[in-house]
């Protein structure tokens, strides 16, 4: 299925390279998958060195543990903060002295393996001279570069190391299917995509897939956690905990709360792109909006979404109800990405395949 | 809200049915007539209704996607009728190809409107009441709310309210100062983010706005479709269109009668691509250059392309469609013209593999109709016939049949595509086989028994324009975007309240006006995981205007 391309309408070294860079970037990302997952693996083990270095030290934190009032910064400096303690985040704290190598080189290979999958959006664009959205190959590039521009960025202001697995793995699956399924040899496009809301409507789509994916990764792990918080006592009663390094992520409700914050960015994207897209449907086919599969589909997403945020309002929806409709939604988001693209007949026939 | 007298009715029927469980041991409190139609309204507006009707929009809209629909394409669900015969008229019947205008469909949006309402309304209200509603008290304690916190600060305690103030004046937040019983400020009380729930209301509101834009621009738009051969024009009056869609509050005798002359048709394929490639032959560029003419008006140039439409009189011109419509005459054996015209042929496939049929009323004794394909590159196989095998005019031939007959058998009226053959019969050649004849640009073919001749002239092009008025287009639009900004509003605002106290700080003990201990507290209404990082951060503000933490 890979030929190097061999359209002259585009410039065949540059989509040669973009390809190169498709191929470097899911290598890098397997890496850091891999290193991902050996600092997951090695959570119990640091966890229990932490325990011990805490007992070490419990003496001496002892006679030196005072009540932390106010503290003043005499003359100079910000005013030291007292604020109530918060219960620590296992994430966070915890094993904070102890430095995570793995995971930093998880870190460090997520970040060339974002660059390269920029790289590759990058250098498709040029060698086609136009937005790369126009076949599901691009949305697919394009949608998985979004998912590790979120994910670095988030990485820059919170520590998300113990998500890195759950968003690189997802991001490597889809790049192989880039590579192998959907790819689309470098070429024009139909008069229709010749549009700057090519750019608007798609870019913004493929954003809040990104953010979406993301949030389906949390609410995959919220499950996980809260079956082990079910299980817990039966585990302990058994003879210890299973699953220990997933100690390692926050519990159910802040991944709960987390994978909302994350539709919550999402939604209005979604939204944004039902209007872009009926506007653009307006100018190339002359309706706003005429019951295509994949307008249908679009819509059904947003409404099951505008269910999940209403049903987190609803008593006795919360929690694992409204998570099951979040699941729903993405569920949605693939049928629309991989089933409507190629097998319904509708008038966005542009996946290439 | 269930009043008094239905308490008490509830409560006596409840005594009464203690009294008679014997009896009948499970009686409902009797509601009454207005009662039930109260228990019905708060059903329909709770938000479990309104999640279990969302849920069901989403089921309810995907056999739409699924199934052929008349409304995008009446021939695949002909197809589909016609391979699916047992299951076929059952989703007929219950509306599957025409889905999202079926009752079920309607039904569901209709309650969903309602539920929208119902829950609008009694919220508009409340929220009006909020906006007057007084600042509220200042907790006795701070360290008693969700989050608070303290610190001292070199500045006197009325240069640190100042500063406070200013901060939650730049935070847009409605505040009171309070006083001691001396008059001097002491704290302040202030509430922000009430435009939360204003944004909320405004999302949900405009939805509603929006459902009602569409459906004005269904009852009072039209939209037309034509087939305009290059060099010819059409005139926009009701009889022109080839098809006509109105809403039922259109009275068709009043359409501006504009008029567009399409004078050439430019379409590029894709053909710098190897022939295996799927892009090969794909369409690159539609441009019709037309002439378009208000009456009264003098004419205008101008050009119509896909994603650039022409507005006339408040309609768009879309071209949607472009073909061929190959230029043929026919003559009688006495080389008189029956026919002479451009005939347009529908595309049936990405290489403009087209059909068409030519009627020849003026036959006589028997009318003609031909039928068959134009193929602007043709290639004839021995195993798929006549195909082409690139949309634009490299090879170009007209393969048709013949038939004579009448070609209009009950004078209905019938797709100019194709032709009625009830009461026509075949045309045999000299073989005795079906004639069949192949006729390319310039040529002129004999008819046998003295039929007369076909000329092929020439091959234009056809332009297909759509034309349309939907006035609920753009109200719908500014709904929309008035209710993402609305969405937006409430997913980021903040409904807080915020308490600032200050006091002179104790220096060992001695009270010292030059120094302060600033005390804040704040809560959220609702989920507000981003509490205590605003609260650091209005500290911060407020120490740095001070100048002197």
């Amino acid at each position: 299925m890979i030929t190097a391309a061999t359209d002259h309408v585009a410039n065949a070294a540059l989509n040669t390279a973009s390809i190169h860079f498709l191929w470097s970037s899911a290598a890098v990302l397997t890496l850091a998958m891999l290193a991902f997952g050996i600092d997951l693996a090695g959570f119990p083990a640091r966890d229990a060195r932490a325990k011990e270095r805490e007992a070490e030290r419990a003496k001496a934190l002892e006679n030196s543990a005072v009540a932390q009032k106010v503290a003043t910064g005499a003359g100079g400096g910000t005013a030291v903060l007292d604020s109530a303690p918060r219960p620590a985040n296992p994430a966070e704290g915890g094993d904070a002295e102890e430095k995570r190598k793995w995971a930093g080189i998880g870190m460090s290979l997520s970040w060339l393996g974002g660059l390269l999958l920029v790289a590759n959006v990058v250098f498709r664009a040029w060698s086609v001279d136009r937005p790369p959205l126009a076949n599901m190959y691009e949305f697919a590039a394009v949608g998985t570069m979004f998912v590790m521009v979120a994910f670095l960025g988030w990485s820059l202001r919170k520590d998300v190391r113990w998500l890195g697995l759950f968003v690189v793995a997802p991001v490597v699956l889809v790049e192989m299917l880039c590579a192998v399924v959907f790819y689309t040899a470098a070429s024009s496009v139909l008069p229709s995509l010749k549009s700057p809301w090519l750019m608007i409507h798609v870019t913004v789509a493929t954003l809040s897939i990104a953010l979406f994916t993301i949030a389906f990764s949390l609410t995959i792990l919220y499950f996980i956690q809260l079956w082990r918080e079910e299980k817990d006592e039966e585990w302990q009663a058994e003879g210890g905990a299973r699953f220990r390094f997933m100690d390692s992520m926050p519990k159910s409700d802040v991944l709960d709360r987390t994978s909302y914050g994350v539709i919550i960015l999402a939604f209005p994207l979604w939204t944004f792109t039902l209007i872009a897209g009926s506007i653009w449907a307006q100018k190339a086919w002359g309706s706003y909006w005429t019951w295509d599969p994949k307008e249908v589909w679009t819509l059904v997403i947003w409404v099951v979404y505008a269910a999940y945020l209403h049903a987190r309002l609803t008593a006795g929806w919360t929690g694992k109800k409204a998570a099951y409709i979040a699941l729903a939604g993405f569920a949605c988001i693939l049928v629309n990405y991989m089933i409507v693209n190629v097998f319904f007949v509708g008038m966005h026939s542009y996946s290439g395949m | 809200m269930t009043n008094a007298t239905d308490r008490k009715s509830a409560a006596q029927s409840a005594k009464a049915s203690k009294r008679e469980r014997r009896e009948s041991p499970a009686q409902q409190p009797k509601l009454g007539f207005f009662g039930t139609l109260r228990w019905l309204w708060r059903q329909l507006t709770s938000m479990r209704t309104a999640l279990f009707l969302l849920l069901i929009l989403a089921v309810a809209a995907v056999p739409g996607s699924i199934f052929p629909q008349t409304n995008i394409d009446s021939t695949r669900v002909t197809n589909y009728l016609a391979e699916h015969r047992t299951i076929g008229p059952w989703l007929d019947r219950f509306g599957f190809f025409n889905v999202f205008s079926s009752p079920w469909f309607a039904a569901i949006y209709l309650l969903l409107v309602i539920s929208l309402l119902g829950c609008i309304i009694p919220r508009t209200r409340k929220q009006v009441r909020a906006l007057h509603a007084p600042i509220p008290k200042m907790p006795r304690r701070l360290d008693r709310l969700p989050e608070h916190r303290e610190c001292t600060i070199d500045a006197s305690p009325q240069d640190v309210l100042q500063a406070a103030q200013s901060v939650l004046r730049a935070k847009r937040y409605r505040f009171r100062v309070d006083t001691t019983a001396e008059g001097v400020p002491q704290a302040i009380a202030a509430e922000g983010g009430r435009l939360r729930e204003a944004g909320n209301l405004l999302f949900h509101t405009c939805l509603v706005f929006v459902i009602i834009a569409v459906a004005y621009g269904h009852l009072v738009g039209w939209n037309g479709q034509v087939i305009v051969p290059a060099g010819q024009g059409f005139t926009s009056t009701a009889s022109r269109y080839d098809t006509l869609d109105t809403g039922p509050l259109v009275n068709i005798a009043n359409l501006t009668p504009f008029s567009i002359n399409v004078n050439h048709m430019d379409v590029t394929f894709e053909h710098d691509v190897p022939s295996t490639s799927p892009q090969y032959g794909q369409p690159r560029d539609f441009v019709a250059s037309v002439t378009a003419k208000l009456p009264n008006m003098a004419p205008k140039a101008t050009t119509i392309e896909v994603n650039h439409a022409l507005d006339i009189a408040s309609t768009e011109v879309y071209l949607l469609g472009n073909g061929y419509a190959p230029k043929v005459t026919v003559r009688n054996a006495k080389g008189q013209i029956l026919y002479a015209d451009e005939t347009p042929f529908l595309p049936q496939n990405n290489n403009y593999t087209s059909v068409g049929a030519i009627k020849v009323p003026g036959a006589s004794p028997k009318q003609l109709g031909f039928f068959g394909f134009f193929l602007p590159t043709a290639s004839f196989s021995s195993t798929q016939g006549p195909t082409s095998t690139f949309p634009a005019l490299n090879n170009p031939a007209l393969v048709l049949g013949l038939y004579e007959g009448n070609l209009f058998p009950d004078g209905s009226p019938q797709s100019v595509y194709t032709l009625d053959t009830q009461q026509m019969t075949q045309v045999k050649g000299s073989d005795g086989q079906p004639l069949r004849l192949l006729i390319r640009p310039g040529q002129t073919v004999k008819l046998p028994d003295k039929l007369g001749s076909i000329t092929l002239d020439s091959v234009p092009r056809w332009a297909g324009l759509s034309v349309r008025y939907d006035p609920g287009k753009m109200p719908a639009l500014y709904g929309a975007l008035l209710a993402l900004l609305g969405l937006i509003m409430s997913m980021t605002l903040r409904r807080r309240r915020l308490f600032v106290k200050v006091a002179a700080a104790a220096d060992e003990g001695e009270p010292d006006d030059r120094r302060t201990l600033v005390t804040i507290g704040g809560l959220s209404k609702g989920e507000d995981p981003r509490l205590p990082v605003g609260l650091d951060n209005l500290l911060e503000s407020i120490v740095k205007r001070t100048g002197k933490p």
